[in-house]
């Protein structure tokens, strides 16, 4: 059960806070919006890998399996991408630029110092360009928000992979805040 | 120097804003609902007291001391209760209350799942309504965010008492709109 009494306890994670703050729902939403699903030459497969495998990292279970459902759903790849981000993607063909961009998140994970100079130069040698890195800090930070937010509440999750399909499918094709 | 080219006339967050007004947009929107708007019961300076307790706790100079010399303003106080506050808010001259709440964003700040029954229901008993105790658990993980965001960047963050003073004074008076911002304080800043 959540810390505190929401309007409706059988909304999960992020969903029953949304429902019960809608003022702070808004630009919350609007930032996953923009920041997942918003122009940007990383696709949005890609930016839902950094933002699962921070909540991975996090031991946030909502957001870490709802946002690597919507990678998969993005990806075509099947849930079996879930337990694969928990693992770094050994088995996932993914670009060495993303690999890198992972680094950065990470470090961001651990607190904003934790990025170097060399994190960046080696994201750089990949090809990544200075929105590409900007955008990977910024949706590191945010889950690092969001992830708290959701555990810092005691909010519920269901537990499966695959109660999350359903979730990651709306999330990767309707998108956030969207009423449709 | 900051890790992405960032236009280098603005410091911490502003430049941030500024490289990417896409995202600055919710971000200012977050902040001024969380910090600023009207609340049924905390008042804004409590709330800018929150978000700069958790910045210092993440050690980020420009969040800290931005939002240190807002709640100074906010409250009508002198910088002494903040620098209380941010040392040990047990012994600072606050409520009880407050007292609770700070706990919560503590631990909320060294990660979600810290914050225990027993912390929501020490917060409590010292009068905090749920509707606080959600903010003070989104302002404190907002904080989380910003702040890996100006350092995660390496955004450049000045040394000045004046200038976050006085940055302090018009956020205080006018809040977070994008719109609101004016980029003056910078320039007496670069002159001075």
């Amino acid at each position: 059960m959540a810390h505190i009494k929401l309007l409706n306890e059988e909304l999960p994670g992020i969903v029953g806070l949304l429902n019960y703050r809608p003022e702070t729902a808004k630009p919350l939403l609007l930032l996953a919006e923009t920041l997942l699903r918003g122009p940007s030459s990383l696709t949005s497969g890609e930016r839902e890998i950094i933002a699962a495998s921070v909540s991975y990292r996090n031991d946030c279970h909502f957001c870490h399996t709802s946002h690597a459902a919507a990678a998969a759903a993005h990806l075509g790849s099947g849930l079996g991408l879930i337990d694969e981000i928990k693992a770094g993607l050994p088995n996932t063909s993914v670009s060495d630029k993303l690999r890198a961009l992972l680094d950065i998140a990470h470090q961001v994970q651990k607190g904003g110092k934790h990025v170097t100079e060399a994190h960046i130069s080696a994201a750089r040698e990949q090809g990544a360009t200075d929105q590409e890195i900007h955008d990977t800090v910024l949706i590191a930070a945010a889950f690092c928000m969001y992830n708290r937010y959701v555990d810092g509440l005691g909010t519920w999750a269901p537990q499966s992979n695959e109660a999350y399909k359903e979730m990651g499918e709306r999330m990767a094709y309707v998108g956030y805040g969207k009423n449709t | 120097m900051p890790h992405i080219d960032l236009p280098a006339e603005y410091p911490g967050i502003r430049n941030l804003f500024v490289y990417r007004p896409e995202t600055a947009a919710p971000l200012c929107s977050l902040a001024q609902v969380l910090l600023h708007d009207p609340h049924p019961t905390l008042s804004a300076g409590d709330r800018e007291l929150i978000a700069s307790y958790v910045s210092n706790l993440n050690t980020c100079k420009f969040c800290t001391s931005s939002h240190s010399a807002i709640a100074k303003h906010q409250l009508g106080s002198d910088l002494t209760l903040v620098k209380q506050v941010l040392a040990d808010p047990e012994t600072a001259p606050i409520s009880d209350k407050l007292k609770g709440l700070l706990k919560i964003a503590a631990k909320v700040q060294s990660g979600g799942k810290n914050v225990l029954p027993e912390d929501v229901e020490a917060a409590r008993k010292e009068g905090a309504t749920d509707m606080e105790i959600h903010d003070t658990v989104l302002i404190a993980a907002a904080f989380c965010m910003f702040n890996r965001y100006v350092d995660g960047l390496a955004t450049w963050q000045p040394d000045n008492e004046t200038f976050y003073d006085k940055m302090g004074e018009q956020r205080a008076k006018e809040g977070y709109k994008p719109t609101s911002i004016n980029f003056t304080l910078t320039e007496e800043l670069q002159k001075s």
